[in-house]
């Protein structure tokens, strides 16, 4: 398995929790039956990520990235290695999935019920996380009276509710047009400096990774792997469409590419 | 083309949607209320037609004027009142029952996997049982009275309960799961506040087919099961054709069919309140 990409996570730390790490993956494998084969979604992932750091993963479809996070979810065992947060996790889907019967309030105040909240104190809290993602006054709407831009918002109060030391995301911005989705990059980020939260991003999209993450890190199709990590370092906030980013991100793009033999 | 843009990215993109004043709720009703007037109007057309032809005699078969004009006798006797009073009772306690058992029932083998394999398909197979093949069973075994209708009602109405909230908990989408597993949702809380809303609109289905089981094993108790001297509505059907009285025969079916609609289109109210709320009807127009 060695090869001439920079692996990520070989050579320092290994095997050791330092407590500045607000999250470490180490050697995770991770393979599901398939049709009568074992189809290995993850193989040998070692990252970790700081506390109070953004870190964007890049990678193509199927490259096990939503599986990285499932499983730092605690929605799925791996197959061996380990993934460790450390404190409470939130994670946020391409979906909003909010619950459909609950307004924007009430699938707020679900997570803060859930996390132990008082009663008479969660329509505050609720109020003013919506507040925070921007959606004053919508509070009493259900979710199929959002906007998909809208109902990410209502997701990303959900995740602040939880009140996690991380935040890990599965391509929340996804399926949104492009206007909306810069407008929730500034957003996010705010929240982000506000907060001091951990994000770890998936995208399948290099200029969003390049717009967000202070490291890309580059997954390798089939099975996924760390293959590269970019550190990027151009001052925040960043344009999308400056060509400093347009410059780093191409390269990722290229390196996916490559990954993928076209 | 670039002012419009250049507007678009100044305006907030969380005024996207403004609720839509929804009809005069009167002019609703009516366009709710006029297909089934006609429905109505027609069926008593043909009756009328039929009765004309002179296929039967008038004494066998007798137009729908005589009918209802015996009907509002009917409800002048106060035996008659007090029969539809011992049915709806009787409906009304021995549906609770079955909700009860059915919903008890269908949470224990949604979450008992060994249940569920060993049963799930007996459920479906309870429903497509004839109730009224219990009857015989339920005299056995409790004689004759209530306690056997009861029974009768209870198992025809429960496992069309029981299958609703159970088809409900397998269809709840997977993704919603997660999304309570991450927020710290586990076991019943996770039943609580996840797995049984979302399964609400098929469970509310599964209450309306119930209903309509229960409905149909009570007339067929209270006709074959003639308990003491309560003048309950199967039995005085009973007792019509016993005196050849078809006006009266007719009277009451044209009450059980009535109750019966009434109650099923109120399941109907709410199941579309219910889907309306939960998303699922797409646009209201």
């Amino acid at each position: 398995m060695s090869s001439n990409i920079l692996q990520l996570g070989d050579g320092h730390a290994h095997g050791v929790d330092s407590e500045d790490h607000s999250l470490s993956v180490e050697r995770l494998s991770m393979a599901f039956p398939h049709e009568g084969r074992l189809l290995v979604a993850l193989e040998g992932v070692s990252l970790e990520v700081e506390q109070g750091e953004l870190v964007c993963i890049v990678g193509a479809s199927g490259s096990g990235k939503s599986t990285l996070l499932n499983i730092l979810a605690g929605l799925d065992e791996p197959t061996s290695g380990r993934g460790h947060v450390h404190g409470r996790v939130a994670l946020m889907f391409q979906e909003a999935a909010l619950l459909p019967w609950l307004t924007a309030a009430g699938n707020v105040e679900l997570a803060l019920e859930l996390r132990g909240v008082k009663r008479s104190e969660r329509r505050d809290v609720a109020r003013e996380l919506l507040n925070r993602v921007h959606l004053n006054g919508f509070e009493k709407r259900l979710p199929h009276e959002l906007s998909g831009g809208m109902k990410q918002r209502v997701a990303l109060a959900r995740a602040l509710a939880q009140d996690a030391d991380v935040l890990l995301m599965d391509e929340p911005f996804g399926a949104l047009d492009a206007i909306t989705r810069d407008r929730l990059h500034e957003e996010l980020e705010r929240i982000w400096t506000e907060t001091g939260l951990t994000i770890l991003f998936v995208t399948h999209n290099a200029r969003e990774a390049v717009r967000l993450g202070d490291r890309v890190l580059v997954f390798t199709s089939r099975p996924g792997r760390v293959g590269h990590e970019v550190k990027v370092n151009l001052p925040r906030p960043r344009s999308l469409d400056s060509p400093e980013l347009a410059v780093i991100a191409g390269r990722i793009t290229d390196r996916l590419k490559h990954e993928m033999g076209v | 083309m670039a002012t419009e843009l250049a507007a678009d990215l100044a305006g907030e993109d969380v005024v996207e949607t403004t609720p839509r004043p929804s009809r005069a709720p009167l002019r609703r009703v009516w366009a709710g209320l006029w297909p089934k007037l006609a429905a109505v109007g027609l069926m008593l057309a043909v009756w009328q037609a039929v009765v004309w032809s002179g296929w039967k005699p008038d004494y066998v078969l007798p137009g729908p004027w005589p009918v209802f004009q015996r009907l509002a006798q009917d409800f002048r006797d106060v035996s008659f009142d007090l029969g539809v009073a011992i049915t709806l009772r009787r409906a009304l306690i021995g549906y609770a029952i079955a909700v009860a058992i059915g919903s008890a029932f269908g949470i224990l083998v949604a979450r008992v996997a060994v249940l569920r394999k060993a049963i799930g398909s007996a459920i479906l197979g309870l429903q497509s049982m004839p109730s009224i093949a219990w009857f015989p069973l339920a005299i056995l075994l409790f004689g004759l009275n209530e306690t056997a209708i009861f029974f009768v009602v209870v198992l025809g109405a429960a496992p069309a309960i029981a299958g609703g909230l159970l088809s409900g908990v397998d269809h709840v989408q997977p993704l919603l799961v997660r999304v309570g597993h991450v927020m710290g949702a586990r076991g019943l809380s996770l039943y609580r506040y996840v797995i049984l809303p979302a399964a609400l609109p098929s469970f509310i289905g599964g209450l309306k087919q119930g209903w309509a089981f229960a409905w149909r094993s009570l007339m067929a108790g209270e006709i074959i099961n003639i308990v003491g001297h309560q003048v309950s509505l199967g039995q005085q059907i009973q007792f019509a054709r016993d005196f050849a009285d078809a006006e009266q025969l007719l009277a009451i079916i044209v009450v059980i069919f009535v109750i019966g609609v009434v109650i099923d289109s109120l399941f109907g109210i709410l199941d579309r309140e219910i889907r309306r709320r939960w998303g699922l009807l797409g646009e209201v127009a």
